[in-house]
């Protein structure tokens, strides 16, 4: 019994400490600016006039429209990718594809931190001869996070358990392999896909360094490079500010929250 | 006659290779794509890291200078105190997490436990938000005016205002909370999954026997979660390596260096400084240098515990 009150006293704790960040920024979104620095605690009626102040001051409606461009085109493709390779190393075997998958392995433990200055001057050369694909493009964005290790490995675990006999059935009755991949892979992995589609869109959505470095005018900047700029600004509303950082929340939380159920599925998935 | 029997002898060749051709292609096209996207943007770029880090000059005018960029990292005050600030929040923000999720994930995978869902996704949530977006949040919770200092007032457990933001060990102290506030529940559920797969008839054994919880905890629940224990703490050793959202938004590398990390100093040297590639690509291989021994340790713990 002891042990039982113990137990929910540590997770009502551990709630309230993952929880309260959340609360304290959906409620000084409704409150004047004064109140947020004063650590106000309860709801203000300041959210009407904040989200206003927010769209005539801040130009966050650009910034949501570069960041949805950007993070559904990188997990549309990165999923394409991704999947397309973890199932080739599960399905056909040969030893030097496994060589192969542990050398793209690797890569994981490469930083990005490394990898920064190099990517920066290699989309640099670009831009002299292709300016749509160099620096300061969306596209420079999206095109280094595209493919991850991770991402590959994780298909790759999640198509062990996959029905082979059904691939066979498909390839019997005359479908190419791609047929076989689109028609019966696809659509039996939904699980895998939901999960590894709401991994790499709020890792899209939330990265800051690499479009901190390749993205220059102030036009092309995402959320979280405007959520930074304001956060550090000299004069700033923090009202205006915990609206900003709501709204730029909200996507990925509501992504989380309607596939919450796919989301542990497939991650229970990848790690049997 | 003869040519019959070279005939045979080319279709039994041809019949060998021919599985193993078509299987091939077509396999191999499978992972093309990925494999190139790879080697462009991480193998490449470390080969040209590699090189540059044995150049010098500002921005792109880079000319060779040998060892001279290693030579300066190692008498470079500021690269010696982002290290030992990595260093820092790696010993003690790592097994402090790691332990954190390890307890909530035992205490969440009760069967008989009421409101599993609600407590999974509060303390899931957290992972939810942008880096920076928390870290601007934290950056005012932690303020000196900030609602943590008023809370932790209001109960006495302080009479003056904690300098969170701009004493350096306090200021070291907010960041270590921050990561483990972001992370804990994202390994947590890592975790519970791998926990999920444990035969519950071990631990109704090992009851039987008379085992204590905390001895079911450290005889049964580590050892059955090592593999995925070993996988939490390597991508959190990496993850905490590679730290810079938090430190550049919560307190810009300060007061002082005194929370700057090894990232934000390459971002530093190459784009606000005076820039100079060759020595940012030279402290980037530091950071890849100490993943890899890290990991190599972590392995190396891993592996002596099985024996």
């Amino acid at each position: 019994m002891l042990k039982k009150l113990f137990g929910y006293g540590v997770l009502i704790i551990a709630s309230i400490v993952s929880i309260f960040p959340f609360l304290w920024m959906v409620v000084s979104a409704t409150n004047k600016s004064v109140d947020v620095t004063q650590g106000r605690i309860l709801p203000g009626t300041h959210l009407v006039e904040n989200f206003k102040n927010l769209l005539t001051t801040v130009d966050i409606v650009p910034a949501l429209i570069n960041s949805a461009k950007i993070s559904i085109s990188t997990t549309i493709l990165s999923l394409l990718i991704a999947s397309l390779a973890g199932y080739g190393f599960e399905i056909f075997k040969s030893k030097s594809k496994d060589v192969v998958f542990n050398i793209l392995l690797l890569s994981m433990m490469i930083p990005f931190a490394a990898l920064m200055v190099p990517l920066f001057r290699m989309f640099g050369t670009i831009s002299q001869t292709v300016p749509f694909l160099g620096i300061d493009t969306l596209t420079a964005v999206v095109l280094p996070t595209l493919t991850t290790a991770f991402l590959i490995f994780f298909f790759r675990q999640s198509t062990k358990m996959f029905p082979k006999d059904i691939l066979e059935a498909g390839r019997i009755d005359g479908l190419s392999e791609l047929g076989v991949f689109f028609r019966i892979y696809v659509p039996t992995m939904k699980t895998t896909y939901a999960a590894a589609a709401i991994i790499t869109f709020m890792a899209s959505w939330n990265n800051y360094l690499w479009p901190l470095v390749v993205l220059q005018s102030p036009e092309n900047q995402t959320i979280p490079l405007l959520i930074s700029n304001l956060g550090s600004s000299y004069s700033p509303d923090f009202g205006v500010i915990m609206m900003a950082i709501v709204i730029a929340t909200l996507p990925a939380a509501l992504i989380f929250f309607i596939m919450q159920k796919h989301f542990v599925a497939g991650m229970m998935g990848s790690v049997k | 006659m003869l040519s019959a029997k070279s005939n045979a002898n080319t279709s039994v060749s041809y019949s060998k290779r021919k599985p193993l051709n078509k299987t091939t292609i077509i396999g191999w096209s499978f992972i093309t794509i990925a494999s190139v996207l790879i080697c462009l943007f991480y193998f490449y770029p470390m080969v040209q890291a590699l090189i540059m880090s044995f150049q010098s000059g500002t921005g792109t005018n880079l000319t060779f200078t040998g060892l001279d960029n290693y030579a300066r990292l190692l008498k470079d005050p500021t690269f010696i105190t982002a290290v030992k600030n990595t260093v820092i929040y790696l010993i003690i923000q790592v097994p402090v997490m790691i332990l954190l999720a390890l307890f909530l994930s035992v205490i969440l995978n009760d069967k008989r436990l009421k409101f599993k869902g609600f407590f999974r996704t509060a303390i899931f949530l957290p992972c939810v938000t942008s880096l920076v977006a928390y870290s601007v949040i934290f950056k005012y919770l932690f303020g000196v005016d900030g609602i943590i200092n008023m809370m932790l007032m209001k109960l006495a457990f302080i009479s003056e205002p904690i300098q969170w933001l701009t004493d350096p060990f306090w200021a070291k102290i907010t960041i270590v909370i921050a990561i483990t506030w972001r992370w804990t529940g994202y390994n947590m559920i890592f975790y519970l999954s791998s926990l999920q797969n444990i035969d519950h008839s071990i631990y109704e054994a090992a009851k039987i026997d008379g085992a204590s919880s905390i001895q079911q905890f450290f005889k049964i629940t580590i050892p059955m979660l090592k593999p995925i224990i070993l996988f939490t703490s390597i991508t959190s050793t990496i993850g905490t390596l590679q730290l810079f959202d938090e430190v550049m938004n919560i307190t810009k590398g300060g007061p002082g260096n005194s929370t700057m990390t090894i990232s934000q100093y390459i971002y530093n040297l190459s784009f606000k400084y005076t820039p100079d590639f060759g020595y940012a690509a030279t402290v980037s291989y530091a950071i890849v240098i100490m993943i890899v021994i890290f990991s190599i340790i972590q392995f190396k713990v891993a592996g002596e515990k099985n024996a």
